[in-house]
């Protein structure tokens, strides 16, 4: 019996069970669930560790008019002397919809060439949206940006990363001039500083705010109401779930 | 009035006259004693004709507009970063106060992004897809109405006021039959609708078509022709084709510089290329190009409400997944809409399981899977883009709208600047800022 190892005791990888989700990026851990993280936990859900997984980098073909997408946009990209791979770190194709992760130093060229060629012609940007991942190191702030083609009939999406120790992004104003106060709701609500905006000041929130509340970090606030007798939390103080 | 209220201050800008109304003599005459022609007029936040809470900064040289700038935020009431807090299904309660006069199309692209990122959209049953189009179209005209209503009224043409308001009540009173309410509705949700139609609304439908084809030609009349009216808007706000899409502008200001894109057409959702109508164009990028292209799809749009009525089909409204679908359907009781009693009686005094379901589904909410999806709906102001991301739990991580309010009031500067101080107001009007969408 001894000499025999006990395969419950033997943690190798093959005698783990199959993590849902194996695939994709890790962006956070969760640990617990019912958000209570006070107190002795009673349920033994408080234990539970599960990887928060994005999707991750998609292989050829990507299917539809992505390929003709990229191989253009790959095509365009050499030909101005830059190697796309340093260019685009990830391509990833999720629920029917591309995405480009673009290294942010080569955003400007890779929109102005977006924009330009004439077997791309993605004229119209719908502007920034920004996206605050607390956790995930290095890569803190992301800008997403849809393109679309008119010409064509297509849209695909751009994604910049930022750390929050280096908040700056370069603006596309000038190869798209809508996007003057999609950058400047940007930076308002998630402090991403657009390099070479015209005007880069705060949009919706006062002149003089401190913060960038759309930032995770950043507390919705609220107060606690009475409702039948009952004290309501504020929404941010709420149990929740995830 | 108090001398107070109006005496000049001196700044390091120069003179600040606070203007309360009553005073404009001395304004005059202290203007005229400056060395240069040069103010700067600060129209609104609170200004009868600015659409809400919209801030215009205008440096007007006599009674050219030199300089046009935005003040934006009045209205920021923090929506996308409450969405963060609530539950998928609670969104729509919020994302229906964006732009107020569309609260369909808020509701509509949001759910179908959801849906999208839950991997349902062919699961969506059909007859609540095309009671998403009713609705919608309906929404198209109110608000195109508010649009023409509000731009005529801000002429002087209070006839054109009182018909479009009477019009959009008419309307108003349809979603108010089908939702319970006339602004706000919540109606559209993650896997379908919250309720089915209620009884006699087809019928009520048919009514509406009818009288609709009726009064919409009166806009016409009125308006279309008549030469003051065509004076003010003609040549006014002038945004050609190249200047649409550098700024990003759509709707009906893309269309009156030509290009026929129209997302329904070019990027078709919810079922929209079975439908039968026309994207009406103009060629003059004016102020007056837009108004005709409002009419004109306000015409198409009862196209297809008529469409929509032919074409609905006994059925569900909701997915049949009952991990998505909202566990009760809502019933009219003695104190106004609420569960129906049937299901609690279920809930309460059958199933223990239902209960347990009921209470998680409603508390807690369903999962969605992590990623992100883009999809955008044309609004009638243009494209209503919903960027909605998922981190797996019963939350949205985030959700950003690109109102189209929001990007084509960018325009603003490009269409006043050189122009004329009361050309500002009908150049702002053809935009069809709605401050709730822009500031969200």
């Amino acid at each position: 019996m001894t000499d025999q190892p006990n395969p419950e005791k033997e943690l190798s990888e093959q005698n783990l069970p199959g993590q849902r989700g194996d695939h994709g990026e890790e962006i956070r851990v969760q640990r617990g669930m019912f958000g209570a993280n006070n107190g002795g936990d009673t349920s033994g859900y408080g234990g539970l560790v599960r990887s928060v997984r994005l999707p991750g980098p998609a292989t050829r073909p990507y299917g539809g008019y992505f390929d003709e997408v990229a191989d253009e946009l790959e095509g365009a990209l050499e030909e101005q002397g830059l190697i796309p791979e340093n260019a685009i770190t990830k391509t990833v194709v999720d629920r029917g919809e591309l995405t480009f992760y673009i290294e942010r130093e080569h955003l400007l060229l890779v929109a102005r060439t977006l924009r330009d060629d004439p077997a791309l012609r993605f004229e119209l940007c719908t502007g920034v949206s920004g996206v605050h991942y607390p956790d995930d190191k290095g890569r803190e702030l992301h800008g997403v940006y849809h393109l679309r083609s008119l010409t064509h009939g297509r849209v695909i999406r751009l994604e910049v990363s930022a750390p929050d120790s280096d908040p700056h992004v370069p603006s596309l104003v000038s190869v798209y001039p809508t996007n003057d106060w999609h950058e400047r709701e940007t930076y308002d609500f998630f402090g991403l500083i657009f390099d070479g905006h015209p005007a880069l000041t705060r949009i919706m929130m006062p002149d003089d705010w401190q913060g960038f509340p759309q930032r995770k970090d950043y507390p919705l606030g609220g107060i606690a109401v009475e409702y039948k007798g009952a004290q309501i939390p504020a929404p941010d103080q709420r149990r929740s779930y995830s | 009035m108090s001398t107070s209220q109006a005496s000049p201050r001196e700044t390091t800008e120069g003179t600040v006259y606070t203007v309360t109304g009553g005073d404009w003599d001395e304004v005059v005459e202290s203007a005229a004693k400056a060395d240069d022609e040069r103010i700067v007029v600060n129209m609104g936040p609170q200004h009868p004709s600015t659409h809400g809470v919209l801030r215009l900064i205008l440096e007007i040289d006599g009674e050219t507009v030199t300089e046009a700038r935005c003040g934006i935020g009045y209205l920021h009431t923090g929506i996308e970063k409450n969405l963060e807090y609530r539950t998928w299904t609670q969104g729509t309660t919020f994302v229906t106060r964006m732009d107020y006069l569309t609260p369909f199309f808020n509701e509509a692209a949001y759910c179908l992004a959801v849906e999208k990122l839950l991997g349902i959209e062919d699961q969506i049953p059909d007859r609540a897809t095309i009671i998403r189009v009713l609705l919608m179209e309906l929404n198209r005209l109110s608000s195109h109405l508010v649009c023409i209503a509000t731009g005529g009224m801000e002429l002087g043409a209070t006839t054109i006021m009182i018909y479009g308001f009477r019009d959009r009540e008419l309307i108003l009173d349809i979603f108010e039959l089908i939702t319970g309410l006339r602004m706000n509705h919540a109606f559209i949700r993650p896997g379908g609708l919250a309720q089915d139609l209620p009884p006699g609304t087809v019928d009520q439908l048919r009514d509406l078509v009818k009288t609709m084809k009726k009064n919409l030609p009166e806009y016409d009349k009125l308006a279309t022709g008549n030469p003051i009216f065509k004076a003010r808007m003609q040549d006014i706000g002038y945004l050609d084709l190249t200047g649409c899409m550098a700024l990003g502008a759509t709707g009906p200001i893309l269309r009156a510089a030509g290009l026929a894109h129209d997302l329904r057409k070019t990027d078709p959702y919810c079922g929209y290329e079975n439908y039968d109508f026309d994207v009406p164009t103009a060629d003059t990028c004016d102020s007056y190009g837009r108004f005709l292209i409002r009419l004109e799809e306000m015409r198409q749009s009862l196209r297809i409400v008529e469409q929509c009525i032919a074409r609905l089909e006994p059925g569900p409204v909701m997915v049949a997944d009952k991990k998505i679908a909202w566990p009760a359907q809502l019933a009219l009781g003695p104190d106004g809409l609420g569960n129906s009693l049937d299901h609690i009686k279920k809930i309460m005094g059958t199933s223990m399981e239902a209960l347990i379901h009921h209470f998680k589904l409603v508390t807690e909410g369903f999962r969605v899977p992590p990623g992100q999806a883009y999809v955008a709906v044309e609004s009638p102001k243009g494209e209503l883009g919903a960027h909605v991301v998922s981190d797996g739990s019963t939350r949205p991580f985030r959700v950003h709208f690109r109102d189209p309010s929001f990007t084509n009031l960018q325009s603003m500067a490009a269409m006043c600047e050189g122009g004329q101080i009361a050309d500002v107001i009908v150049a702002v009007a053809s935009i069809d800022p709605v401050m709730g969408g822009v500031d969200r």
